[in-house]
């Protein structure tokens, strides 16, 4: 035996049968499969915004966004759905920002280690597995029917609170996370000057930790714009003439508006549905590029 | 000697802290943020309590729904019925409530999902952690959350107007079917598996990988027999995760899977899945107390507790395997 | 086996010819040129950062596994270049034991049976566990759990695992990489006895931060040092390769004095 040099490449050597070629023959099949895969996953997204850029894209103008839906297809638009989608953002943004937020302060800044605040752990975990379809049937039963009289049934702030009960763990856990970014030494320097933990977490622990909490709940956000099977379950409908005056009215939102076109079967309102989801995703878009941007101030600044 | 000291220029008085005040509303901060905290709580209590209360309407006025003229229905035999009978037709006359009709719906259509999902996402992991170039990875890296992203009503969309008239070329497929609806539901949660196993794979530590090349591995030879492994707590559960999401699904199977409760493993024909049926009445609005509004807690509650099952086989999954690494 | 090596093999088991270590542009270490022998043990030594890794990882061509890393100069392996060489095929005869003890998360028998899985063993499996263990002065504490999980054994007895695993393969050169820096000195102790054994059978280089070591274990030793480059970064150079015992007692370069006598480093 000779010196073993690219000469008996792949021949047995002492005890051991290497069979290289053989190997590398496999490692790049499993190579090209998992590089196919990926490229597979970004065709089939590539095919998915083609088909809706084509279908929907011809019937996006401005009567589109001024009309309200109609039993013709080519007078239908999406303004009550628009402005629904609009209503619900707000009351979700005004009642989940401060709940997630404080809640995430108690649990990070108030209570660190007790019972409370791991069962509250706990328990934002199991909340964040639950289908959101179930959510809905908690609103239809609390805030549809038990809290009806208040809620005025099914409308904008019924559907509003069903979807921020919805959102609340995903802003808690971005909050904590944010919260848990903010260096020790700043929470040390605001006690050093006589600060109870309040003033030090309202005058310097927030501030800094600003970014990361907005860029979690812009996302939570654009989770909750989108979310079509809760309001259908407290009773949203589509067919609606007026765009909600009070928190009170009936309303629709984009996403029932684009389910309800897409279940119809002339394929005319498969293409103003179409138009729909476009309006949809630039919205989402939007709220994703706003949320990018405070994460990379947050990263500069971190 | 000190009326020097500049400290004593400054009036006694210029410091007046307020000490109780700050406690004051320090304390009345933290009860209402404490509130806050309770909220998820009392959601959880409040998903719990209305699942239970309404489902056990239901099971109270089941008998009486399934009792004919002459014979009694026991609420024994009422759930044997709901977990075991052959049909469910809550909504026409003679009422039938075999909650497996819409289970198996449900089933079927995430095993396609996660035939379609696993491969697909686990490979994608793979590739990005271990043969994306970084640049390659800080691209597809949030390509993948934007897809996470995407509403569902818009796979839905894609699956019934798009895949569904794809496949009708392939396979004798009607126009509501489970093939289409599970394929995308697939494609929905593919993003979710590829990004949280890639996380775990990501995580296992280089030294490992060192060890197994300098033993002569080649770069599948590792991949499969030393970094998948270290990571598979993290990629088990994030398939447990996907299954759990494709099975609370709705906007997919609502749209593509269509609205016909049926036995069977058919791909081709409609089916009627859990969350599919709760759509289905919602939408046409139930009156509370009647049996249709209850059999929707009765699917809810079936929904809940498989997803909750699966959520903590997923905790403690990760908890009983996952390799600490120092 | 042992015959035909002897028959046809040189003294001399790795060669490196003016080595040089880039990573990305900058020079990590600059004209390395040594001698390993056969069937001794070679010790590594210097301060922090002076390169003795980077070398001691372009015997087995680990430094191809950083993209950014590139190695000029050559290095023979039993007389030939080892870009010749399947890197496969070269890290199969040319083993490595790591600074920090790195089982796989798979059980004691599968740590040992993976290497030589992989690389077509053709022999009794269970034999050659058996025997590896025992090589490396471990089986009387394992053989009841060859089952168990790597993990959960002590430092000291995860790095004489490494250990075993590495001679499962039958290398020729087994590279150690501050194989001790992470044990306690009861298990230190243990792996040095070992590498004594271990020497009849194979060739060893060992990187060590530890001069006692180095002077306790080696048969050579060599210095390397790094001196600060104008782009602000550090080189590593060789200063000195000789005999232990001459570069402990007699060396001829001052650094070297300085650093073995403990003046700096």
């Amino acid at each position: 035996m000779t010196a073993q040099g690219i000469e008996n490449k792949g021949a047995s050597s002492g005890n051991f049968k290497q069979n290289l070629s053989g190997r590398y023959n496999l490692d790049r099949v499993f190579a090209t499969a998992a590089w196919a895969a990926t490229i597979v996953s970004v065709l089939v997204l590539v095919w998915l915004l083609f088909t809706i850029l084509k279908d929907g894209l011809g019937t996006i103008n401005w009567n589109f966004f001024t009309a309200f839906p109609s039993r013709k297809p080519e007078q239908a638009g999406i303004k009550p759905a628009f402005f629904g989608t609009l209503w619900l953002m707000a009351v979700v943004a005004a009642t989940s920002f401060p709940i997630g937020v404080g809640a995430a302060i108690y649990l990070e800044e108030f209570a660190t280690d007790n019972w409370f605040s791991r069962l509250v752990e706990i328990n934002i975990g199991n909340l964040a597995g639950v289908p959101s379809i179930i959510y809905g049937l908690l609103g239809l039963a609390v805030f549809k029917r038990i809290m009806g009289p208040i809620t005025g049934g099914n409308s904008v702030l019924s559907g509003g609170l069903t979807l921020s009960l919805l959102i609340l763990p995903v802003i808690i856990v971005a909050t904590r996370e944010a919260l848990r970014a903010v260096p020790n030494s700043i929470r040390l320097a605001g006690f050093a000057l006589g600060a109870n933990k309040w003033q030090v977490v309202w005058n310097h622990v927030l501030p800094s930790a600003m970014p990361g909490v907005l860029t979690g709940v812009i996302l939570a956000l654009s989770r909750a714009i989108g979310e079509t099977a809760p309001l259908i379950a407290i009773g949203a409908v589509a067919f609606i003439r007026s765009t909600p005056s009070s928190l009170q009215s009936p309303f629709t939102a984009m996403p029932i508006q684009i389910y309800n076109w897409v279940g119809r079967p002339q394929a005319e309102f498969h293409q103003i549905a179409a138009s729909g989801i476009i309006v949809l995703m630039v919205m989402l878009l939007l709220m994703n590029t706003i949320a990018i941007y405070f994460r990379n101030r947050f990263q500069q600044t971190r | 000697m000190t009326a020097e000291l500049p400290l004593n220029d400054i009036a006694p008085g210029t410091w007046k802290p307020n000490r109780g005040r700050s406690e004051t509303i320090q304390l009345i901060i933290k009860i209402i943020c404490g509130a806050f905290a309770t909220i998820s709580i009392l959601t959880t209590i409040g998903i719990i309590g209305t699942l239970i209360f309404e489902a056990f309407s239901f099971f109270g006025n089941l008998p009486s729904e399934l009792s004919k003229d002459s014979e009694q229905v026991s609420y024994m035999q009422g759930v044997i019925h709901f977990l075991t009978a052959g049909r469910w037709t809550p909504l026409f006359a003679s009422k039938q409530f075999g909650i497996f009709v819409l289970i198996s719906a449900t089933l079927m259509i995430t095993f396609i999902s996660i035939l379609v999902a696993l491969p697909l996402g686990l490979l994608a992991a793979i590739c990005l952690s271990e043969y994306a170039s970084p640049k390659i990875r800080k691209v597809l890296k949030p390509v993948l959350e934007i897809l996470a992203g995407v509403p569902t009503v818009v796979y839905g969309y894609f699956a019934l107007l798009t895949v569904t008239p794809f496949l009708k070329t392939f396979f004798p497929v009607e126009g509501f079917n489970s093939l289409s609806a599970g394929i995308v539901l697939g494609i929905m949660i593919t993003p979710m598996v590829a990004s949280l196993s890639e996380d775990a794979i990501y995580s296992v530590p280089q030294s490992l990988r060192d060890g197994a090349y300098a033993l002569g591995g080649t770069k599948r030879e590792t991949v499969w027999s030393v970094v998948l492994p270290a990571a598979l707590s993290g990629i088990v559960s994030s398939l447990i995760l996907a299954t759990s999401r494709a099975i609370g699904e709705t906007m997919i199977v609502t749209l593509a899977a269509g609205a016909n409760p049926t036995l069977g493993f058919n791909p081709f024909v409609p089916v009627m899945t859990m969350t599919a049926y709760i759509v289905q009445v919602t939408k046409g609005d139930a009156p509370h107390g009647t049996i249709a509004y209850q059999t929707l807690y009765a699917v809810g509650i079936t929904l809940f507790l498989i997803t909750l099952a699966l959520n903590i086989f997923s905790f403690w999954f990760v908890r009983r395997f996952r390799q600490k690494y120092d | 086996m042992q015959d035909i090596r002897n028959q046809t093999m040189t003294d001399t088991a790795l060669k490196a010819e003016k080595i040089s270590v880039y990573y990305g542009s900058t020079l990590a270490v600059k004209d390395v040129f040594l001698d390993i022998p056969r069937n001794q043990i070679v010790a590594f030594i210097g301060p922090s950062g002076c390169g003795k890794s980077t070398v001691l990882r372009c015997f087995n061509r680990m430094n191809d596994l950083i993209p950014s890393a590139r190695v000029d100069g050559n290095i023979l392996f039993d007389g030939e270049n080892i870009k010749r060489f399947d890197p496969v095929e070269l890290r199969r005869r040319v083993g490595m034991v790591f600074q920090k003890p790195n089982p796989f998360p798979k059980s004691i028998y599968e740590n040992i049976a993976f290497g030589a899985r992989i690389n077509g063993y053709q022999g009794d499996m269970d034999e050659l566990v058996e025997r590896s263990l025992k090589g490396a002065a471990l089986w009387d504490e394992v053989k009841d759990k060859l089952k168990e999980s790597g993990l959960g054994l002590s430092g000291g007895q995860q790095q004489r695992l490494c250990i075993a695993r590495a001679i499962a393969i039958e290398p020729e050169v087994i590279l150690m990489d501050e194989p001790c820096s992470a044990l306690d000195p009861i298990s230190t102790l243990k792996v040095e006895e070992l590498m004594h054994d271990l020497k009849m059978q194979y060739t060893i280089v060992i990187v060590t931060h530890n001069m006692q070591q180095a002077s306790r274990v080696s048969d050579k030793t060599a210095f390397f040092n790094a001196q600060a480059t104008e782009a602000g970064g550090k080189m590593g150079y060789l200063v000195e390769y000789d005999e232990t015992q001459v570069i402990f007692s007699n060396p001829r370069e001052e650094y070297t004095r300085d650093y073995v006598s403990g003046r700096f480093g």
